[in-house]
């Protein structure tokens, strides 16, 4: 197991690079003077040459990538033009809300893929399977951005179960934002453990435990059903990386204080070191899930780490 | 054409292919078929809920809904095509560059995808319009960015197994030069798969460029856009639903027919393609 985390660790080492990289580069990125964007247009001229000398624009360019990556190492990432404080003191009041949110939504795709996935692979090809395949088929087609406003005027507006916007009411402001976001993993999900499971009942440890007196619910439930967890799970794991950028939608739709809002927000305002480490955190949390998920993924299925 | 004609009859296919053809007719002649100027104003009538005049209302500005719906597929297809077009063109040439010269080529480009491909797509074509401006040709080139790397990836792995075969050899005996083996006898070979990428893509560009536009980073108004007008809708919620429902509408059924269409030319043109996606 050693062996292998260390292998995958050193894959991560050059795309983490990668990615401090790209990040660096997006304000080289800017048209015209980055400086004067910034700015603006009528800004005098010593304005400009502090915002250039605040961004370390008039250095060489190699000493403002080295001089990044050596902040960037040591938890600085910059400080925010509109508010003058580290950017990450801002990072760190939304993180929170966002993986809230991703977990909230994990758990609403959980809670609707696992019955629909495991009825629509024992009753393959029958109506329920065919209701339970429609559902997923409209689960990935509806755009977020249209699923949520319909949400809201549903069940915020036309009955007033859960508020418009906001995180102030606790649980019941988590609901229609994870209901949001949970609907298209859990169509990804219901496809897949149908599939996963349907497989797995053909096999032949299931038919033998059949014939051995083994009841069918229990021979579902506790001899294929774990097996064809397996890939279900590393799904989920992975999936739970995009949830993070599927955020960046949601929280605009209902006002999240998270850190997709947060990143629209400095966009707005043009606030670009607010904006880099926005990116940073998100990407990197990003394939920081997704190794975990990597690692997972060979903790249940130990045939993984030998390829 | 004994294939297409059972794919015809594949009930999604068919949906698939009619849901398209709208699509396209729509943004084509949305000149003709929009019933109304989608830029036209009348603010004493803004959102107006649908009538007979107006069958899907009118927007905050006094705009109707269905015309601005209709100019909008244009502008949903454009950058659906461009992006693309341009996407596949760049990732099959780099792909097929890769996979048939290997070496240090390869490495270098191969490293460049896992890099593109760790970062989430949607955060670096928002970072991109972020510092480059929102902008229709913006919206394009972020999009493009992230979309050939698939392309790109899937050419490579073709080439690979296509450079092998003996009839790429006797190209190579007969003198022919590496360009003209390529774009002659290794190309015609994987396109298959790339056709059915790309009609695939196109409705991930769609609904991506609807995303982006939706945070305010894509088409600027008065264009009208699918995802902007979602955008401008949400602030009337409860008062004005239909500014919510119908363009979102638009967008659901464009991708699904998209998909369906994607799904059925996997069965015509490569059935092995679906296990390999």
């Amino acid at each position: 197991m050693t062996q292998y985390i260390i292998r995958r660790l050193a894959q991560m080492i050059p795309i983490t690079f990668g990615i401090l990289t790209l990040v660096f580069s997006l304000i080289h990125l800017v048209p015209g003077d980055p400086a004067i964007q910034i700015a603006g247009e009528n800004a005098r001229p010593e304005d400009v040459r502090q915002v250039r000398h605040a961004l370390g624009l008039d250095q060489p360019l190699g000493r403002q990538y080295l001089n990044y990556l050596t902040s960037v190492l040591h938890g600085d990432l910059g400080r925010s033009f509109q508010t003058n404080e580290s950017v990450a003191v801002q990072i760190r009041q939304r993180y929170p809300a966002t993986i809230e949110l991703a977990f909230g939504s994990m758990l609403v795709a959980l809670l609707v893929a696992f019955p629909l996935g495991i009825i629509s692979a024992i009753y393959r090809g029958k109506w329920i399977d065919n209701v339970a395949r429609f559902f997923a088929l409209i689960g990935v087609s509806m755009p977020s951005f249209w699923f949520g406003p319909l949400l809201i005027i549903a069940f915020a507006i036309n009955h007033q179960w859960f508020p418009v916007s906001g995180r102030d009411e606790g649980l019941k402001s988590l609901v229609l934002p994870a209901l949001t976001m949970g609907l298209a993993l859990s169509a990804i999900l219901t496809r897949m453990i149908r599939v996963s499971l349907a497989d797995e009942l053909t096999q032949l440890y299931v038919t033998t435990a059949i014939a051995k007196g083994v009841t069918r619910g229990k021979a579902i439930f506790r001899h294929a059903l774990k097996n064809a967890l397996i890939p279900v799970i590393t799904v989920l794991a992975l999936q739970f990386g995009s949830l993070l950028t599927g955020a960046i939608i949601t929280e605009q739709i209902f006002s999240w204080p998270g850190l997709g809002r947060l990143l629209i927000d400095s966009i707005s305002k043009r606030d670009y070191p607010q904006v880099q480490a926005s990116i940073l955190v998100i990407a990197l949390t990003y394939i920081f899930v997704n190794f975990a998920s990597d690692l997972l993924y060979g903790v249940v299925d130990p045939r993984i780490k030998l390829e | 054409m004994k294939r297409f004609k059972s794919l015809l009859r594949n009930f999604a296919f068919s949906v698939g292919l009619i849901v398209t053809v709208a699509l396209v007719v729509a943004a084509i002649a949305a000149p003709l078929l929009a019933p109304f100027d989608p830029n036209a104003q009348d603010t004493s009538r803004r959102l107006e809920a649908p009538s007979r005049d107006h069958i899907l209302g009118l927007d905050e500005l006094g705009r109707d809904v269905l015309s601005r719906i209709l100019w909008g597929a244009r502008v949903s297809l454009r950058v659906g095509f461009s992006v693309v077009f341009l996407a596949s063109l760049a990732g099959i040439t780099l792909g097929a560059i890769s996979g048939y010269f290997g070496g240090s080529v390869d490495t270098l480009l191969m490293r460049l995808t896992d890099i593109l491909l760790a970062f989430p797509g949607i955060l670096l074509a928002i970072a991109l319009v972020a510092v480059l401006g929102p902008s229709l040709n913006n919206v394009v080139l972020a999009l493009v960015t992230i979309g050939w790397v698939a392309y790109a990836r899937l050419v490579r792995g073709q080439v690979l197994k296509v450079r092998e075969m003996e009839y790429v050899t006797a190209a190579k005996a007969l003198g022919a030069k590496s360009p003209r083996v390529i774009v002659l006898h290794v190309l015609p070979n994987v396109i298959n798969p790339v056709v059915v990428m790309a009609t695939l893509g196109l409705a991930g560009a769609i609904l991506s460029e609807a995303a982006l536009s939706f945070l305010g980073l894509g088409v600027q108004p008065p264009t009208p856009s699918w995802g902007a007008m979602l955008s401008s809708g949400r602030r009337y919620l409860g008062e004005a639903n239909h500014l919510t429902i119908f363009p979102g509408a638009a967008i659901m059924l464009a991708v699904m027919g998209l998909n369906f269409l994607g799904d059925g030319l996997i069965d015509m043109l490569d059935p092995k393609y679906r296990k390999e996606m």
